[in-house]
């Protein structure tokens, strides 16, 4: 990233959120800056993939604001959050192509519904999408005829056919090949770099969130514990972060009482 | 986004001003197939283009074909780095031929 002091497109406040009488998010607070790659890191059930879902408005939060391009999205009707979302591209974990539609009707798809392009310039401009994911030739294919790692590049494809001003990417390396998620690391720098993209990715895995951020942010329990520099995560004290980064399991208090209830008491939890 | 055509030598030059983006495309797009029809030698002039897409691009390739099947002269001037980072995104760069300036073009 070259720019310094960038303006802020993403700006979460205070987030709250429960499912239920559980408590999810609790209090989350993160700005990310124009052109910049953000990873958004921790466990399974952190609320990490739950703070995405809430920033690309498909979740409802108990309280707290999400400010997206300068638009607060937790009260704006789904007029706004429609033109907004022209501006957001998201690449689901599992891929969420549509399975009875061919690859290139799965990545023309945003094209039809929100522009009125010429058929001959959208089919070239899926095509070059498909060129630029390394995916020339499947066009034709059906999303089942693919393998993992093309699934997920042919999601890409389709959340940037729009040009988008974000980007969003859940799980990039899921299921895939240390060699296939290094290829899609290359991919997220390169549109960063090329396209002028502000990327947000959701992962777990360490060596691609150190490869591709500007800044990474770890989510546990539902909290920020720290948002910095690669560098200064790396050398963070934190023991939270160094259980991460040294892969320890966590070692949590046993409240004795607690437990006891919940192995002996009538209620299901 | 605006467009200008003029006459320079044997080429009919259209240049571009401002974002030509999924919006503003077709009318880029029209233009120059219409010329690239008539079997002019196209030169598209980019140099006060602040922003091009994908839909931009494709408009572009659309011209680079028209030309091939029509015989004539096609070619980008001016092209900013920020064109051209998203031409080289999707190997275009290699495809187009790319020119400084219509003076220079001329002149040699």
């Amino acid at each position: 990233m070259e720019e310094h002091n960038q303006k802020t497109v993403i700006k979460v406040k205070e987030l709250v959120t429960h499912y239920g009488s559980r408590k999810i998010l609790d209090g989350v607070n993160l700005d990310v800056k124009k052109n910049e790659i953000m990873v958004i890191m921790g466990g399974s059930g952190s609320g990490k993939s739950t703070l995405l879902r809430h920033v690309l408005g498909l979740n409802s939060a108990t309280s707290g604001s999400i400010e997206i391009l300068g638009t607060e999205i937790t009260t704006a009707n789904q007029k706004k959050l429609y033109q907004l979302r022209r501006n957001m591209g998201v690449a689901f974990q599992g891929g969420a192509l549509f399975g009875s539609m061919t690859v290139g009707e799965n990545v023309e798809l945003p094209l039809r519904e929100h522009t009125n392009l010429d058929e001959k310039t959208m089919r070239i401009m899926v095509r070059m999408k498909l060129e630029v994911m390394n995916l020339a030739g499947v066009e034709a294919l059906m999303p089942s005829e693919l393998s993992g790692g093309m699934v997920k590049r042919a999601a890409l494809a389709r959340a940037v056919i729009m040009d988008p001003t974000l980007l969003f990417f859940d799980e990039p390396s899921a299921g895939l090949d240390p060699v296939v998620s290094a290829e899609l690391d290359e991919l997220i720098i390169l549109l960063r770099n090329a396209m002028n993209m502000t990327i947000v990715v959701v992962t777990h895995e360490l060596e691609s969130a150190f490869k591709i951020a500007d800044r990474i942010t770890i989510l546990d329990e539902g909290k920020i514990i720290i948002t910095d520099t690669v560098e200064n995560i790396r050398n963070s004290n934190l023991t939270q972060v160094q259980d991460m980064l040294n892969r320890r399991p966590r070692q949590k208090e046993l409240d004795t009482e607690a437990y006891l209830d919940r192995l002996t008491g009538d209620r299901l939890q | 986004m605006k467009c200008e055509i003029s006459t320079r030598g044997i080429y009919t030059v259209i240049a571009l001003q401002g974002e030509v983006d999924l919006h503003y495309s077709p009318q880029a797009r029209e233009p120059i197939l219409t010329c690239l029809k008539k079997k002019q030698n196209v030169l598209v002039d980019l140099s006060a283009v602040t922003y091009i897409d994908s839909s931009g691009v494709a408009s572009l390739v659309e011209g680079y074909q028209e030309a091939k099947s029509s015989g004539v002269k096609f070619g980008l001037v001016g092209v900013s780095k920020a064109a051209l980072q998203v031409l080289q995104l999707a190997r275009l760069d290699k495809v187009f031929s790319i020119y400084d300036s219509v003076e220079n073009l001329l002149a040699n």
